[in-house]
């Protein structure tokens, strides 16, 4: 099965930094061509659309982490914090840059916006639920919290659909881009419930003699 | 582009320009796509010439317009406030010559009480007219009341910058009006309908709740998804240019034309 060729172990902890690093260029580079005047037209718009769809972008990918081991036993749970992080990060700056560079802080406007405009309520809710998973993504947290830790690591589910929900009632004509998100972000949280069923079918396949199996 | 002849005009807002780059690649016309860039990216094999537009309906000559005939009346250069309905802005030197002349010309009925605008339909030419997703029932259609379309300040555009316009912005000529939201000015026309019956706007067919068929600039009247309290002025350089101000009520153009809206409830009629 394993097509690709294992990562050897003690490059692991390089490649989650190196994916840290990677995973920063995007935000980076858009800021020094925003900030240098090199962004077409509506700089400020420019860069939090991109910082918001980078955060999509980086749920989605946290959720493939599951679905890819399920299915073709590749395991690369160990990015999967560094994943979460960097949606939560991407997160924060699309909120931070509507809040200083498109609003300059005009607060009465802005809690208008939460309250008032429902694809911002939702966006907004999404950002909050982020919070106590970025700060529980510590080793700690987890051996603390067990059970919990688990239970309150689902809310991953609702975020990634609070979010491709945000993206999609932002937009004046729900286009091609917004459909394929909203179907990634849901194929992903569809896999969850088929999950367990699918690998008990696996694990009885394995059982059996090879000509048997189901291709 | 090819350069055109206008005179200057005394209608001219006393701000910078929008730099021309920002003006032909950052547009709306969802015929060629739905990104801003995608207009100048997709446009190309698009064709403004020939061209003609038909003017008809309640009018007692009715007459097709050749692109030529259309070039001949006086062209004037009129540097107006852009207000898009997403919030931003920009200031563009049109070159045009008012709508009214056109008018003049086919000699609307008494009975015509509305005039209603038609862009082509070129699936071949027009890639966001074709394929399985398409954004907008088409034609792109749109609206203005006779004593709206009759002001002075209304244009049909065919050039802006000194030059023909390009196809992005609405070859080879389309509708300007300057103290309403960008979408009203409807673009590579090819129909004209004097009618007694207020017309259909594409836009308001496909969210009514979001754009009426008035849309004139006014920051006391909120789109449903965001304010209209402020704007973006595109091209005043990067993140830290200072660019947002304040909306002004019909984009500005106020004193010129509150009066077309005497005693109409502009929250109720957005």
């Amino acid at each position: 099965m394993a097509a690709i060729p294992a990562l050897p172990r003690k490059y692991h902890g390089a490649s989650i930094w190196a994916l840290y690093a990677l995973g920063f260029v995007p935000a980076i580079s858009g800021f020094y061509l925003g900030a240098t005047g090199q962004l077409p037209g509506n700089a400020i718009k420019e860069f939090e659309h991109l910082l918001g769809l980078w955060g999509l972008r980086f749920l989605i990918a946290t959720l493939c982490i599951t679905p890819i081991r399920d299915l073709f036993g590749i395991n690369w749970i160990r990015y999967r914090r560094a994943l979460g992080l960097l949606a939560f990060w991407y997160v924060l700056m699309h909120f931070s840059t509507y809040l200083i560079l498109d609003k300059y802080l005009d607060f009465p406007t802005i809690l208008a916006d939460i309250a008032k405009r429902p694809f911002i309520t939702i966006g907004m809710a999404a950002l909050v639920m982020l919070v106590p998973l970025a700060l529980t993504s510590n080793n700690l947290s987890i051996r603390r919290l067990g059970a919990r830790w688990i239970r309150l690591h689902k809310l991953v589910y609702i975020i990634a659909a609070a979010g491709a929900l945000h993206y999609a009632l932002s937009v004046k004509v729900v286009g091609p881009q917004q459909s394929i998100y909203i179907g990634l972000v849901a194929v992903l949280l569809l896999w969850r419930p088929i999950r367990p069923r699918y690998n008990q079918w696996r694990r009885a396949q394995v059982g059996r003699p090879s000509f048997e199996r189901a291709r | 582009a090819a350069a055109l002849e206008a005179s200057p005009s005394a209608f001219k807002v006393g701000e910078a320009l929008t730099p021309e780059k920002d003006v032909t690649n950052y547009n709306n016309f969802y015929e060629f796509g739905l990104g801003k860039g995608d207009p100048a990216a997709n446009s190309g094999d698009f064709q403004p010439t020939p061209w003609t537009v038909s003017v008809g309906g309640m009018v007692a000559k009715p007459k097709e317009f050749g692109l030529e005939d259309l070039l001949k009346f006086p062209l004037e250069e009129r540097i107006y406030r852009m207000r898009c309905v997403e919030a931003w802005s920009m200031v563009i030197p049109w070159v045009g010559f008012p709508l009214a002349s056109l008018l003049d010309k086919v000699e609307p009925l008494g009975s015509a009480k509305y005039v209603a605008f038609e862009t082509v339909v070129r699936p071949e030419q027009m890639p966001g007219q074709s394929g399985y997703f398409q954004p907008l029932p088409w034609p792109y259609v749109e609206g203005l009341r006779l004593d709206e379309a009759r002001h002075p300040l209304t244009i049909l555009a065919v050039g802006l910058y000194g030059k023909t316009l390009l196809n992005q912005n609405g070859a080879p000529i389309r509708l300007v009006v300057p103290w309403k939201y960008g979408f009203k000015g409807i673009k590579s026309i090819v129909k004209i309908t004097l009618t007694d019956k207020q017309p259909p706007s594409t836009w308001n067919i496909a969210a009514p709740n979001e754009y009426g068929f008035y849309a004139n600039v006014n920051p006391a009247v909120d789109h449903p998804r965001w304010s209209q309290a402020t704007e973006n002025r595109i091209g005043e350089g990067g993140f830290f240019g200072g660019s947002r101000r304040d909306t002004l009520p019909f984009n500005g153009y106020a004193d010129e034309v509150a009066s077309l809206y005497a005693g109409m409830d502009l929250a109720k009629n957005f």
